[in-house]
């Protein structure tokens, strides 16, 4: 659409390009070796920071595609995480897997479990499908709490040990976040051209209007369930990363906060945009960090006795309060402010161009 | 012209919904080539009879076959597959994707690359992604909607989306295409436009066509035969001029001379 003044498309696979131009490339080019070199001179406080947006984000890119674009609302979607962290930590501590072959495998048993609670979907839409996947929430988290303590362990958390492969040992935080890093970016990658292929205008066809999409010949309800399989993959690869980075699991670890921290992320960013899932994990998980930083400071200031108990309430407080200000000013999220921003800085000094 | 087969029939068709009957008894043929038309006051059923067409409803009685299969208990999307295509009364577009997006969305079922070859989008899905962007492209031309080809359909006049709705469904190349209402809501200028369009499709690209229309000008100049319908039953049938002599169908629409 908007480009470069000067380019011009005059074969289809240019038009259909992401990365368009020489200095796109430079950029994206640029910004991923600015990754690579990331634990060469960041300290381990930010690798971690880092770490845990990667495994946000591949949750997130996960929940966009199930929610933003085939617009099967979930409010379910940490314990699909918990699903993925749950078959790599049994895996590795019951059954001595090695880590590698788990991370799949989490994957596909998160697609199975939501593939089984995505069947609602056939009857049921929008607020009443977000209730059902609000009862996968507890039911899952649930399961995990009382069923099978010998290989759960409810009550004391599954350890889990942090891999190793060719000699490199992922046990610190620089070597970790090589591997997240890596599969996050894969995963980006993977759900931007899932997004723009058929699979993609089929699952916008069927949020949009489900009658016409039967009509051009589009199964809906499978299409219903490849959401529900690809978005709930993705919360399980997160899943078997977040068992590892965190060294431990046990049912605490995933509450409902966070599968609504998810959509959060999604609101945020601007729902049905694979730029606005990253962007929406980087500003809501810079307010979390923030608000560490910030509120022993305010503690000391407000209330020294109570001081402890502001950290986690104002947590809550900005990250909603961030989301209602931009279900207000901006519903189309930061990607819509991207696009604005991009265009604006190509059509200067005009407003706008035809 | 119209040659002499065929292509769907249907037998004895009978919906009701409760104590409502919406079609008696309705025996109907589309011949391969023709463009056939159904009319009939408000309320007649016409549109009752393309959904049980489509799959949307199914006929307690009777049975539809499209070029010798029977198609009653398919589920759309079959149905679609085996080449009949619609356009809709209104609007029932994709209105978060672009005009190019809903038009390729139209060729859904001719797509053929897996879910692991779109997530790399390498190869077989880039390549069947252009096979299938020129097509959508010669549709793009045939509809004279070059210009907003990459603009998102809900911020489109409601001539053009009509336009992209015909698009959508001529994407998935049908046999047989059912429109439903092509001209309601639009000016002068349009219905010349969308007519000339859907004599194109008859004559160029060989699709046989059922419409829907209450517009009479239409009906009686393009059509080949019309069937009248009124309260589900069909009363009337056969050329533009025998129906614009029928008495029945006189009395159907002007009520009756005493």
């Amino acid at each position: 659409m908007d480009r470069p003044a000067g380019v011009f498309d005059v074969r289809y696979e240019q038009d259909m390009a992401v990365v368009r131009t020489g200095p796109q490339w430079g950029v994206l080019i640029g910004f991923l070796i600015l990754l690579a070199v990331l634990p060469l001179f960041a300290g381990s406080y930010f690798l971690g920071f880092m770490i845990l947006t990667g495994i946000a984000l591949i949750a997130v890119l996960g929940l966009n595609i199930l929610t933003g674009y085939a617009g099967q609302i979930s409010i379910g979607h940490q314990a699909f995480v918990a699903v993925g962290a749950y078959t790599t930590a049994v895996l590795m501590d019951s059954f001595h897997w090695n880590f590698w072959a788990t991370v799949p495998l989490a994957g596909i048993a998160a697609a199975a479990v939501g593939v089984l609670f995505g069947l609602p979907s056939f009857r049921l839409k929008m607020l009443y499908l977000a209730m059902s996947t609000l009862a996968a929430q507890f039911i899952i988290i649930a399961f995990f709490n009382h069923a099978f303590p010998d290989y759960f362990h409810a009550v004391s958390g599954i350890r889990v040990n942090r891999p190793e492969l060719a000699g490199i040992d992922f046990r610190n935080n620089e070597a970790f976040y090589y591997v997240v890093i890596v599969i996050a970016v894969l995963m980006t990658f993977f759900s931007k051209n899932l997004v723009r292929s058929r699979l993609g205008r089929a699952f916008v066809a069927t949020r949009d209007n489900d009658l016409a999409s039967e009509v051009i010949g589009i199964n809906i309800a499978r299409y219903k369930l490849y959401a529900f399989a690809i978005g709930c993959f993705y919360a399980g690869i997160a899943g078997a990363l977040h068992a590892t980075y965190y060294r431990s699991v046990n049912p605490m670890q995933f509450h409902l906060d966070a599968s609504i921290w998810y959509l959060g992320c999604l609101i945020v960013g601007g729902m049905g945009t694979t730029v606005g899932a990253v962007f929406g994990v980087l500003f809501l998980r810079s307010i979390k960090e923030l608000v560490v930083f910030v509120s022993p400071v305010l503690g000391g200031m407000v209330s020294p006795i109570n001081a402890p108990k502001i950290g986690p309430a104002l947590g809550i407080i900005s990250w909603a309060l961030v989301v209602i200000l931009f279900l207000i000013f901006e519903p189309r999220g930061l990607a819509h402010t991207w696009d604005v921003l991009k265009s604006r800085f190509r059509h200067w000094p005009f407003k706008y161009a035809f | 012209m119209p040659a002499n087969n065929v292509m769907l029939t249907a037998k004895a068709i009978g919906l009701s919904f409760g104590g409502i009957e919406a079609l008696v008894d309705i025996d109907i043929d589309v011949r391969q080539g023709e463009i056939f038309a159904i009319i009939g006051p408000n309320g007649a059923g016409k549109t009752s009879f393309f959904n049980c067409i489509n799959g949307f409803y199914r006929p307690q009685k009777g049975s539809i076959n499209f070029e010798g299969k029977e198609i009653t208990r398919l589920p759309s999307h079959r149905i679609t597959e085996l080449g009949i295509g619609r356009s809709f009364q209104g609007l029932q577009l994709f209105n978060g994707l672009s005009v190019l997006d809903n038009i390729m969305a139209g060729r859904h079922f001719h797509f053929k690359a897996g879910i692991l070859s779109d997530a790399i989008y390498f190869g077989r899905t880039r390549r069947e992604e252009i096979k299938h962007r020129k097509v959508v492209e010669n549709i793009i031309d045939f509809l004279e909607i070059e210009p907003v080809r990459k603009q998102i359909v809900g911020a489109l006049p409601y001539g053009l989306r009509k336009r992209v709705d015909l698009g959508r469904a001529l994407a998935a190349e049908p046999k047989l295409l059912l429109l439903d209402e092509p001209l309601a809501g639009m000016n002068r200028d349009e219905k010349e436009d969308i007519a000339r369009f859907i004599l194109d499709i008859s004559e160029e690209m060989g699709i046989t066509i059922a419409v829907v229309e209450h517009d009479m000008g239409l009906v009686m100049d393009i059509c080949d035969r019309v069937v009248v319908l009124d309260f589900g039953r069909k009363i009337a049938e056969g050329t533009p001029e025998e129906i614009r002599s029928n008495e029945e169908v006189i009395r159907a629409y002007l009520g009756k001379a005493s």
